[in-house]
């Protein structure tokens, strides 16, 4: 992993950029899984109560 | 077209899509990383900052694209009320402000060593600006009315508006003397990058876009069951109503 240590004298700005995408994208992937989650649960707590769209009646 | 826009239908089609593209985005994310840091020669001017740019400018692209989308997925809620449209739309515009923050991090984050300054206040930087803005005005009225109806339209009349700014940022370095560098690959006379930089670019943009299009299904897939909770949560309290009333 020499392409690390050969990053020049603007290293710490490359290197900030590619954080800044995992952060980023990486948030916005996890937020909408746990939104998603979320939903699928909710969903599946009214069913079992016996809540069901018309079309599934 | 209209058999797609059934929430059901929908539903089943992402759910037999989504491993295929998920599989498909991280073989071209893993693919464009590789040619992006072992591949790719330092620019002959920027040196190794080039390396910023196979994310900003896919970031970028995606930014301008994905306003594009929810403008045209607005005419369609405004004016033919395809039943997905909104939905579309709505989930569309955290997208897009990630990736429109994302382009202005880095756009920054390589503006730094490349032009001694973070921020200018010019026509391409600020038109950006403008575009992220817009994504959170977008956001604010999905999160301030309660009724998808009102907020869908009040939504799609701000969206398509608001696209006067993405033509205006596409040319606004030709329009106007900026210190961010013209357009290098969409242009009449062809790409001015060489292609072992301009390779890798296309891949990572490729499979920025895939991001986005899973992003994009899996959100779409949350809103349209958070859709059905609200309506079963609304007729559970209604059912609950009336047999208050007949008791």
């Amino acid at each position: 992993m020499t392409i690390f240590a050969d990053l020049g004298p603007h290293a710490g700005f490359i290197l900030a950029a590619y954080g800044a995408a995992v952060v980023l994208v990486g948030g916005l992937g996890a937020w909408i899984v746990a939104d998603y989650r979320r939903q699928l649960r909710l969903l599946a707590e009214l069913e079992s109560l016996g809540v069901k769209r018309r079309s599934s009646r | 077209m209209q058999r797609f826009a059934n929430p059901t239908r929908f539903m089943q089609i992402s759910d037999a899509v989504m491993p295929w593209l998920a599989g498909l985005t991280l073989l071209l994310l893993a693919v464009g990383l590789y040619l992006a840091w072992f591949v790719a020669p330092p620019d002959y001017q920027q040196g190794e900052t080039v390396r910023i740019m196979f994310i900003h400018v896919p970031a970028a692209w995606l930014a301008m694209a994905v306003y594009t989308l929810i403008a045209a997925a607005s005419i369609g809620s405004l004016i033919w009320r395809h039943p997905l449209a909104d939905v579309a739309a709505k989930v569309a515009a955290p997208i897009g402000a990630c990736f429109t923050l994302l382009a202005l991090i880095t756009g920054m984050l390589w503006g730094k060593p490349m032009w001694g300054a973070y921020w200018v206040w010019d026509a391409r930087l600020t038109s950006v600006l403008i575009l992220f803005f817009l994504y959170l005005g977008l956001i604010a009225i999905w999160q301030a009315v309660d009724d998808y109806s009102r907020a869908g339209r009040t939504a799609a009349i701000l969206a398509i508006v608001g696209f006067i700014n993405v033509p205006i940022i596409k040319f606004s370095v030709d329009w106007w003397n900026t210190l961010h560098q013209p357009a290098s690959i969409v242009r009449i006379d062809g790409p001015a990058i060489h292609p072992s930089i301009l390779v890798p670019l296309l891949v990572m943009a490729i499979a920025f876009t895939c991001l986005f299009a899973v992003l994009q299904l899996l959100s779409m897939k949350a809103e349209i069951l958070r859709r059905r909770v609200a309506t079963l949560q609304a007729g559970r309290v209604a059912s609950a109503i009336q047999a208050q009333a007949a008791g």
